[in-house]
């Protein structure tokens, strides 16, 4: 049977997430439960959500540095306009969804850098957060809360969502026309635009399957931690930089994995616990994280090296 | 006084002026000295950190060092704790400050250049580790810089703060450097075409090299300074720094895509966001309005600017 | 009797395109029917590219027009093509790297679709491979940057060849067994020969002769913008084809000089072929069809002997750019930085640039090299292409290198500009200064000392003296001698 690249590449995230998993039993047997699981998997569904965000605007070969503001301001929407009048809440966070795609229209007929673009609307992202919730506070959507604290039989709600996000993203992403278009474009916009596509309609869509992705990310926040404030999601920005790239996507050429940036999120946030448990102060916990990113980074080279060595006579 | 309005940076100077006209008339001239000196201060701090970006900026799109806030952390953090408040070793403290930054500068390259991250992950990593570096030096105790510097960083001379003085000549030396000397010329011509550059017979490596040194280096005496004016180093001193320190270099009208960039422009610009901070403060308007307005402004400045035509490839 | 021709299934009439200096197609009618294999022939510069890009609508003549099954196509565009059933094979990947290539069919093929398309789209391109490649190995569901060059071009031509709905009725086909070994471009060949026996049409290039003459039609052959001989296949052999390609014997009775040192001032051994050696005070040039290996040479040489990490007081060698937008001009500066670019070290004193030196080294050169503008300090662009090409040789010259590569440097340059920079090279070398001169122009080649001409990436022939004749690099160039 024939190993295909996509699915080597899938080995190392698949291979760190059990490793870890591993040394977290070892470490507190404990966590080996239905409850445990759960408790250490729960906020990798935001995070997850928000790393298939970030995965799509990286397809296009962007950036988007906002990511972290952006989960925030929609967490902070959730809890108060979601809750209190959901036509409202609606409507605000489909018009931000609109407003991501056209930046990303934008971006592209200005030529202008996704980094900066996407700084500035950090900040833009930010303050509507801190208008909407000065000081933490809001509550959850009740259908929202249902969902973050259900508890299915067997598996916890944390790996079937988990589950779900990769299989639905998959489908979405490597198997629809659209994502074959979105993907195209990262690869070779030139050749994509001679076919008689339109580059415009491609970006926006990108952009706003990204935001889509990103809001659902926000309510799920939400109904895990039943309130928001204007600063929870911060680091989803990097964390979801990291989780496309640990699960072997990369920066340019529209080579992303939809399942591996899942598996990714998952990693990332069991290295967190992974080592608290390890008794490793707090203090390096964020070091780790840019380890880790290096690492990963340093072995793809490693692994395109011997690819490009192996591959074509 | 057509050749001033030609200038790119005029326009961030006209702006400032403009705001700070405004935020006068509104208390009636009671406060000019007062945010006059503020103004100085503090843009002074984001003009010796906004040189050091605006550096790396000219080498090319894609050139970003988002390292700066986690150096300044460090530098700050490791040079104060070994004065420990003692005026003598001041000089030991700037150098270990330098040292920091030196070493925060070769690693960014290092990554980029051996494992061929792109500069934006690798200094988002480095910042992750270096920020952990930083939590573990200070463990918890606030220690304060030597006396004679933190008279030196809180005063005026002249009526100018001591510390707008210091950036001033800096700013003078970036100047020279950029426009004067060869090294300034090799960067510009990196950050137009990097092919024309190499086929001109410039180092590029060796350029690239020494600008992300420079900015490193810059931000570590900038994190020395600010800690000494804070009256010690706080672990979240460099956060609102690293967006600034892009920001100011961006509405400065330095060019986002490398090749063009200017030293006044950052002044004027550094001066504008403070101002413009203060003018809503003046006027009642709270974190959120001003924030909104940040980002607003600089993704008018850049949407007016345009990137680099798309022919140019 | 013979039945009248069915109407061509494009046809262009009267084609002139000019990229600013360059005549590069003057007054060109082309018409292909179906049933019709052409050969498209010719050197560098012929017009051979430009013709098929007006073919496939990717370019708009200035003159000219396009007709269709007897139709006038106004406005003619890619889209426009394509719907005639027009397909292009370029040398350059024009796939995604990154999607498999059942995917990359989909994105070709606009209206494939709608649920369960990726069996359709599979059965379409593997329809289209068996029928050119039979034997091939290709697993359309793996991503295309995994395949080998070869495999990418039989993927590529099979993708034109394929039939979504809407059958191929022209196929041009450029250069497209450059990387296929023998027997897959037999089995192309073999497939065109089918394609045009059913009633399909292809326009092939190639500058292996035997393959046009075994599998065209009608041999069109061009030179300077303009068709010169156009012929059914019969009509031409190899040595004919060489031949009409060349122009009237017309020797450039420039002096030639042999070389006196015994050591190379350059040499490289190159993985196939033979070695490159030059000597100083030599003018060495690189001929043969573009894109075979001259310019990867030039890099070669350049990047052995330039700085990377720290500049190198004494540059051993320069670089001339022919590709002035990638690799040329800075476009954000002034005429004068562009040209003090490569010896702003030279123009500085105790780490400062001095001025003064920088505006005489400046105006030294407007002069001598006679750059036509008012004020050095004008920005690069508002000069006319052979003027900025000027400043890129200045920049060169200028510098105290002894070696200068020039890469196609007279690449759309007008005529004046041409003559003056070569009197100026000639000038240079008499003084000692070696260059190494890849050009696409014969005349060039015929003004340089010794001559290497490249095929397929190697170094095939090494003309000297009276060897060095535009019939003999020809000859040298193109493959299929005859046995």
């Amino acid at each position: 049977m024939k190993i295909s690249t996509d699915t080597l590449r899938l080995a190392v995230p698949v291979a760190s997430l059990l490793l870890l998993l591993a040394g977290v039993f070892y470490l507190q047997p404990r966590a080996m439960s239905y409850n445990g699981l759960n408790l250490l998997f729960n906020l990798a569904v935001p995070i997850a959500l928000a790393t298939i965000a970030q995965m799509l605007i990286m397809a296009v070969n962007d950036l988007d540095l906002s990511m972290g503001t952006f989960v925030s301001f929609v967490a902070c929407v959730a809890a108060t306009y979601l809750h209190d009048s959901p036509l409202l809440g609606t409507l605000i966070l489909l018009g931000a969804i609109a407003t991501y795609a056209a930046l990303g229209v934008i971006i592209y007929l200005r030529n202008l850098p996704s980094i900066v673009v996407t700084l500035g609307m950090s900040f833009v992202w930010a303050g509507l957060a801190v208008l909407i919730l000065p000081v933490p506070g809001g509550t959850a959507p009740e259908w929202a809360r249902a969902v973050m604290i259900s508890k299915p039989p067997l598996v916890p709600m944390a790996i079937i969502a988990s589950a779900m996000i990769a299989v639905f993203a998959h489908l979405l992403i490597m198997r629809s026309s659209l994502g074959v278009l979105i993907r195209g474009v990262g690869g070779n916009q030139r050749s994509v635009q001679r076919a008689g596509w339109s580059i415009i309609a491609a970006r926006a869509s990108a952009y706003a399957l990204a935001a889509s992705f990103a809001v659902a990310a926000g309510i799920c926040l939400v109904g895990l931690t039943t309130s928001a404030d204007a600063n929870i999601a911060l680091r989803y920005t990097l964390l979801s930089i990291a989780g496309v790239i640990l699960g072997g996507g990369e920066f340019t050429g529209g080579r992303i994995s939809p399942i591996g940036a899942v598996i990714g999120a998952l990693t990332l946030t069991l290295a967190g616990s992974f080592l608290s448990f390890l008794r490793i102060s707090p203090d390096w916990q964020i070091g780790a994280q840019g380890a880790i990113l290096i690492i990963v980074l340093a072995l793809r080279l490693l692994l395109n090296r011997l690819e490009s060595k192996g591959g074509k006579p | 006084m057509k050749t001033l309005l030609a200038k790119p940076w005029i326009w961030s100077f006209i702006a400032a002026l403009s705001v700070w006209l405004a935020t006068i008339a509104f208390t009636g001239g009671a406060s000019t000295v007062g945010l006059s000196q503020a103004a100085l201060t503090f843009a002074a701090f984001s003009v010796l950190v906004g040189i050091g970006q605006m550096f790396v900026i000219t080498l090319g799109p894609g050139n970003i060092d988002l390292s700066v806030p986690a150096t300044m952390t460090l530098a700050g953090t490791v040079s104060l704790k070994y004065m420990d408040g003692q005026s003598g070793l001041i000089l030991h403290g700037l150098a270990i400050a330098v040292g920091v930054g030196v070493c925060v500068g070769m690693l960014n390259y290092a990554l980029i250049k051996a494992l061929r991250i792109p500069p934006i992950i690798a200094t988002l990593s480095m910042s992750f580790i270096v920020q952990s570096a930083a939590i573990w030096t200070n463990r918890g105790l606030r220690i304060k810089p030597p006396q004679t510097l933190a008279d030196f960083t809180t005063q005026t001379s002249f009526g100018i703060p001591n510390i707008a003085l210091l950036a001033l000549l800096i700013s003078a030396a970036a100047w020279v450097l950029l426009h004067r000397t060869p090294y300034g010329r090799w960067i510009a011509a990196i950050g137009q075409s990097l092919p024309a550059a190499r086929m001109a017979g410039i180092a590029v490596d060796g350029n690239r090299f020494v600008t992300y040194l420079l900015c490193a280096i810059l931000a570590a005496v900038c994190g020395f300074l600010l800690a000494c004016f804070s009256g010690g180093a706080a672990l979240n001193m460099g956060s609102e720094y690293l967006l600034m320190s892009i920001a100011v270099v961006v509405i400065g009208g330095t060019a986002v895509a490398g090749g063009n960039s200017n030293v006044p422009g950052i002044w004027g610009a550094s001066l504008f966001m403070f101002l413009v901070v203060s003018m809503l403060n003046t006027y009642g308007l709270g974190a959120g309005v001003r924030l909104i307005m940040t980002g607003v402004i600089i993704i008018t400045v850049i949407l007016l600017a345009g990137g680099r035509t798309a022919s140019i490839r | 009797m013979t039945l009248p021709m069915p109407p061509a299934v494009l046809e262009v009439v009267n084609a002139d395109v000019r990229f600013g200096e360059v005549h590069a197609l003057d007054g060109v009618s082309l018409s292909i029917h179906p049933g019709e294999c052409i050969g498209l022939v010719g050197h560098n510069g012929a017009g051979k590219s430009t013709i098929v890009s007006v073919i496939n609508g990717g370019l708009s003549p200035q003159q000219g027009e396009v007709f269709s099954d007897g139709m006038r196509l106004a406005p003619y565009g890619i889209g426009v093509a394509r719907s005639r059933g027009v397909r292009c094979v370029f040398q350059e990947l024009s796939l995604c790297p990154n999607l498999s290539i059942i995917e990359n069919t989909r994105i070709m093929h606009r209206n494939l679709g709608g649920f369960g398309w990726r069996k359709r789209a599979a059965a379409i391109i593997v329809a289209s491979l068996d029928a050119i490649f039979p034997d091939h190995c290709i697993d359309v569901g793996g991503p295309v940057g995994t395949l080998s060059i070869a495999q990418r071009q039989m993927v590529e031509i099979a993708m034109a060849f394929s039939d979504a709905g809407q059958p191929p009725r022209l196929v041009i086909l450029d250069e497209p067994t450059s990387s296929l070994d023998s027997g897959l471009a037999a089995q192309l060949l073999a497939h065109v020969r089918r394609f045009v026996a059913g009633g399909g049409a292809v326009i092939l290039i190639s500058h292996m002769l035997n393959e046009i003459l075994e599998t065209a039609s009608r041999i069109v052959v061009m030179k300077d913008g303009k068709i010169v001989a156009e012929r059914g296949a019969g009509g031409f052999d190899h040595a004919g084809l060489v031949e009409a390609m060349g122009s009237a014997a017309t020797h450039h009775t420039a002096a030639r000089r042999s070389s006196v040192a015994s050591q190379p001032t350059l040499e490289l051994t190159l993985p196939k072929g033979q070695p490159f050696r030059a000597f100083q005070g030599e003018v060495v040039g690189l001929a043969g069809l573009g894109g075979y290996g001259q310019t990867r040479l030039l890099l070669a040489l350049f990047d052995r002997h330039s700085p990377q990490w720290w500049p190198l007081r004494n540059p051993a060698v320069t670089f001339v750019a022919g590709d002035r937008r990638e690799n040329g001009i800075f476009d954000l500066w002034s005429i004068l930085k562009n040209m003090t670019a490569a010896s702003v070290g030279d123009l500085s004193r105790r780490g400062f640039v001095q001025d003064n030196a920088e505006i005489a080294r400046g105006d030294e050169w407007k002069a001598r090299i006679e750059i036509r503008t008012p004020d050095m300090n004008n920005p690069i662009l508002s000069l006319s292409g052979g003027n900025q090409q000027k400043v890129l040789f200045a920049r060169a010259l200028s510098t105290r290198a002894p070696v200068v590569l020039m890469d196609d440097p007279m690449r759309g340059v007008d005529v004046g500009t041409k003559h003056e920079v070569y009197g100026m090279i000639r000038a240079e070398a008499e003084a000692g200064r070696t260059f190494v001169w890849y050009s696409t122009e014969m005349e060039e080649m015929q003004l340089c000392d010794r001559v290497y001409v490249f095929r397929e990436g190697a170094i095939v022939a090494e003309l000297t003296g009276d060897a060095n004749s535009e019939h003999n690099i020809l000859r040298a160039s193109f493959e299929g001698e005859a046995a």
